[in-house]
């Protein structure tokens, strides 16, 4: 009997003080003929040492090709501390901080998180994290449409750069509401600048940006910026924390800043786990601090005057206004956001911005070499952060199908997502890959295209 | 005991955790931040000791007796966690391909037939990130089945009073109203409530069965009958199932769909407020509008099922396949289970709590529904010992943390006046519960004897009450360096 303690004394005890014989009288009060007879189905129990060795079986079945791709989720290094001290039983095995006195941990641990993830992205305050970028994505879509006082519009203004997944999601979540996302074209590898005259006679409560672009580049932040705010849109600029090491934050974007940050954390020290548990973040102007979903922390003090955490501005959440809460979201990333917050810590800014300098030297080293290669050429030259898009002369599936073979993950194809970029690659290559990892792919790139198309 | 917020260090942060790039980065310097950002400066060391000490200031399973109902509080095996961090599952980029991913994928693939075991459901997908998330695909399905009939007037979605705030939370942001109906004196649904609100304009009721009272909801046939006459769906919200694994399946009962917590039933950690995991389970009729990804096996291949091969999927709610860790966790854990080991779960969880429940009346507690059997969790209602001392549910809760115990769910469900809502989890030994009983025997005393130092509770953890109005009236949500106080608030407009 995993896990369950009791003796056969204490069984009969129980019984007798609960006043039955059999644990299934119990169950008594469910109906005959909804009783099943069990969960044969689901198989004998296996011991720890035998789902230790099955478990060991399956991962070794992934293999571990060498990653060159990025495309939302990046691998970097992870310090052995973080990992160690997160998964502490007092933080994996604590509940929801809403026993503030008990949880002083978990709690002042998201206070910090909070001021990293504001401080990074220039804004004023964060909540306590959400589920993923995606997410946080859709939810800040929500949060322009409530906190937009001067339109009415239930249309955001996306850029075609932004993650194809996070536009996907939004959807998913948004249609309910009747939030329409628009989109806005793109040109060489940027948001298309000249196309916004397209859209100055509609309303839109915010205009979404994200910077670096899904495919790596660089956007004219500023411009767009200032445009949404004349047009008396909200502005959402969607990040990577590591690029923020080193870019311009979205609070300095334009004149006045971008009023919503969000975007995903994973790179801030959590694994790539085939997708998750990530971390969303979501940061805002204070101004409109009251329309954000989540959990919050906040400082306070005690009965004593004694400085201390609690969650608070709660009566924006679905436990005190169910129907009416800016969310049904009850959950953050607890976990994740603590392994965040000391990632960030052990890194500091000076080695954040060591790491992202690092992914910009490797990917344009990766990127040169492979455009030496006959059949393959870049598409355009826009500053990049660290992915960048290749051309190949051939389909990009069979090509990355080839360098499987070899063990080398070698990107994500474009060609679904952005059909007009033709055979397009997206390739990244964080601090992890070292001259000689990039060498590799470069060779195993030359075989592969010396096949006949 | 406080420890420093970590921006307080000023040390140098340890450098070389990556090499230096062979090359140079190359970035245009307009595109540079010209501000510091806030980060920490401390020496490796400090890190470490700041957050164990932080740590360390809290109460998790590892460390007390987590009574919290509705939150199934079970103990997280280590081994979960061990495995589900093997170097492998780690590394796996999610948009690798199916041939570098075959263990995990499979491993995916059994988790959705296991839960289609457990729930009686046709379908399974693991997607949602969290029970919220579980109850909005499970709402947003209900919708798209509507529509897909073209039955575009049905809008609202009934929810009992008891329900967890999610459910109302979940259905409007669904774009549905909400209509609540009232719980009868014994627990269970008013049933000629529900006659009187279904119609052509429901969409779909959303239970929890046992419902959130503690109660097996016994009329549930009836109410089903009811609601799919009426044209509307059965929505069931899996936070209870730890109540009734092997002994019944929702399917059975009439449940069209099923998101289930894996974080509580299958024992994923709770990890301060998260991740959690809102898998959602279908019936045969909403099959079609299942969230993407999930898994197929094509021969002897798992492959991904897409929006391509699901044209009629609501869609996507992550930017991959949900939270991936946590479902491999839960996997572990069923797996070391095995069908048995789920039925003794159900067992021991509900024999905790009417062991509890029993102590606790013959004590002189008050017990919410004494003429129910509980299932794994029931409530206390401290309304008598409110009148006859000023001592409070929410004073209960502080003293027991003095006590050693993390409190029961306290003013939830809203209905039962002074309530605790208990869940003791299978997990616990007898002697823990006992310990609980003489806990609260003694905090009553207390309560009749000096009521206000009761109220003072509590007096030995780390801080003492926090003022919470200060904290929402005047929010403090991120540190400032002092030298640029104003520099960093500037509100926008």
């Amino acid at each position: 009997m995993p896990f369950i303690p009791h003796t056969d004394t204490d069984i009969a005890r129980m019984l007798q003080r609960a006043g039955i014989s059999d644990i299934s009288q119990l169950f008594d009060e469910i109906p005959v003929d909804l009783k099943i007879d069990g969960l044969e189905a689901i198989g004998p129990a296996l011991s720890e040492a035998e789902i230790a060795q099955l478990m060991q079986q399956r991962a070794r079945a992934d293999g571990e090709p060498l990653c060159f791709m990025g495309a939302g989720a990046y691998e970097h290094y992870i310090p052995a501390a973080v990992w160690d001290i997160a998964t502490r039983g007092e933080f994996y095995s604590a509940y929801t901080p809403y026993q503030a006195e008990a949880s002083q941990g978990t709690l002042q641990v998201i206070y910090e998180f909070q001021t990293m993830i504001a401080s990074l992205n220039g804004l004023d305050v964060s909540n306590a994290s959400l589920y993923d970028g995606a997410t946080a994505f859709a939810e800040a879509c929500l949060m322009a449409v409530r906190a937009n006082r001067k339109s009415k519009s239930k249309k955001i203004l996306v850029s075609r750069l932004l993650s194809p997944v996070f536009r996907s999601v939004a959807t998913t979540i948004l249609q309910g509401q009747r939030i329409e996302l628009v989109e806005l074209p793109i040109r060489n590898g940027q948001t298309d600048i000249a196309a916004l005259k397209n859209f100055v006679d509609e309303d839109f409560a915010a205009v979404a940006i994200q910077n670096p672009s899904f495919l790596g580049t660089l956007e004219d932040v500023d411009t767009l910026t200032d445009w949404a705010h004349e047009h008396g849109a909200l502005v959402i600029g969607i990040t990577n924390p590591m690029s923020l090491a080193l870019l311009k934050a979205p609070g300095q974007w334009g004149t006045a800043g971008a009023d919503i940050a969000c975007g995903e954390g994973q790179p801030m020290g959590i694994p790539l786990s085939s997708g998750g548990p990530y971390v969303g973040y979501l940061v805002c102007r204070k101004a409109i601090m009251r329309q954000m979903p989540g959990r919050i922390v906040g400082r306070t003090v005690d009965i004593e005057g004694k400085p201390g955490f609690t969650l608070t501005l709660q009566a924006r959440e679905q436990h005190i206004r169910r129907s009416k809460a800016t969310s049904n979201i009850c959950t953050n990333q607890g976990l994740i956001a603590t392994a965040a917050t000391i990632y960030m810590s052990l890194m500091g800014a000076e080695g954040l911005r060591q790491v992202a300098h690092s992914c910009n030297a490797n990917t344009h080293m990766l990127v040169d070499a492979l455009c030496a290669l006959p059949g393959i050429s870049q598409p355009f030259d826009t500053p990049l952060f660290h992915e960048g898009v290749v051309q190949l002369d051939r389909p990009v599936a069979g090509f990355l199908m080839e360098l499987s073979r070899q063990g080398i993950l070698g990107g994500y194809d474009l060609s679904a997502d952005y059909p007009e970029l033709g055979h397009a690659l997206l390739v990244c290559a964080t601090e992890q890959r070292s001259a000689a990892d990039i060498a590799s792919y470069v060779a195993a790139a030359g075989a592969a295209l010396e096949v006949a198309v | 005991m406080s420890e420093p917020l970590i921006f307080e260090y000023q040390s140098v942060s340890r450098q070389g955790f990556v090499a230096r790039s062979a090359s140079e980065s190359r970035l245009p310097a307009d595109a540079l931040r010209t501000d510091e950002p806030v980060l920490p400066r401390a020496s490796e060391l400090e890190v470490v000791r700041h957050f164990t000490r932080l740590s360390q200031l809290n109460f998790s399973i590892d460390t007390q007796f987590y009574p919290l109902g509705s939150c199934t509080m079970k103990y997280n095996p280590r081994i979960c966690n061990r495995l589900a961090m093997l170097p492998q599952f780690l590394l796996r980029h999610p948009l690798g391909g199916v041939e570098h991913g075959q263990g995990y994928l499979q491993t995916m693939f059994e988790l959705q037939e296991m839960l289609q075991v457990v729930t009686g459901m046709e379908a399974v997908s693991l997607t949602p990130m969290a029970g919220a998330q579980g109850e909005f695909a499970g709402v947003a399905m209900i919708q798209a089945y509507h529509a897909a009939q073209g039955d575009t007037e049905r809008t609202q979605i009934i929810v009992p009073d008891a329900a967890h705030g999610t459910n109302p939370a979940t259905a409007t942001m669904c774009g549905c109203d909400v209509v609540e109906i009232f719980t009868g004196v014994d627990g269970d649904i008013d049933l000629e409530a529900l006659r009187a609100v279904v119609g052509p304009q429901t969409a779909g009721i959303m239970l929890t069965n046992p419902s959130t009272l503690g109660v097996f909801e016994r009329q549930i046939q009836e109410i089903a009958a009811i609601v799919h006459e009426a044209g509307g769906l059965l929505y069931y919200d899996g936070a209870n199932l730890n109540a009734i694994l092997g002994k019944t399946l929702p399917g059975d009962m009439g449940f069209d769909v099923i998101h289930m917590n894996l974080h509580k039933t299958f024992s994923t950690p709770h990890g301060g407020g998260g991740p959690g995991s809102g898998a959602v389970g279908v019936s045969k009729r909403l099959k079609p509008f299942l969230p993407v990804p999930f898994i197929q096996k094509k021969g002897d291949l798992y492959v991904w099922a897409t929006e391509e091969s699901c044209p009629q999927s609501i869609g996507r709610l992550s930017a991959f396949m949900g939270n991936s860790g946590v479902l491999l966790r839960a996997y572990i854990y069923m797996r070391m289970l095995g069908g048995q080991g789920m039925e003794r779960v159900s067992d021991f969880a509900v024999l905790n709590a009417n062991y509890l429940l029993h102590a606790l009346q013959e004590a002189g507690f008050e017990i919410a529904f004494p003429e129910r059997r509980a299932t794994h969790e029931f409530i206390v209602s401290l309304k008598k010992e409110m009148r006859d001392t000023g001592v409070n549910a929410m004073d209960f809760a502080k003293a027991l943390l003095d006590h050693g115990f993390h409190a029961p769910t306290t003013y939830f469900p809203t209905l039962v006046p002074e309530c605790l809502l208990i869940e003791p989890t299978e997990t616990e030994s007898q002697h823990a519960l006992d310990g609980f009983v003489a806990a609260m025997i003694s905090i009553r005393k207390q309560a009749y004897t000096d009521p206000d130092k009761v109220k003072e509770a509590p007096l030995t953890l780390p801080v003492r009450r926090l003022d919470d109005v200060r904290a929402a009236k005047q929010p403090d949500l991120i540190w400032q360096p002092a030298e640029n106080n104003t520099e960093n608030t500037t509100a926008g407009s």
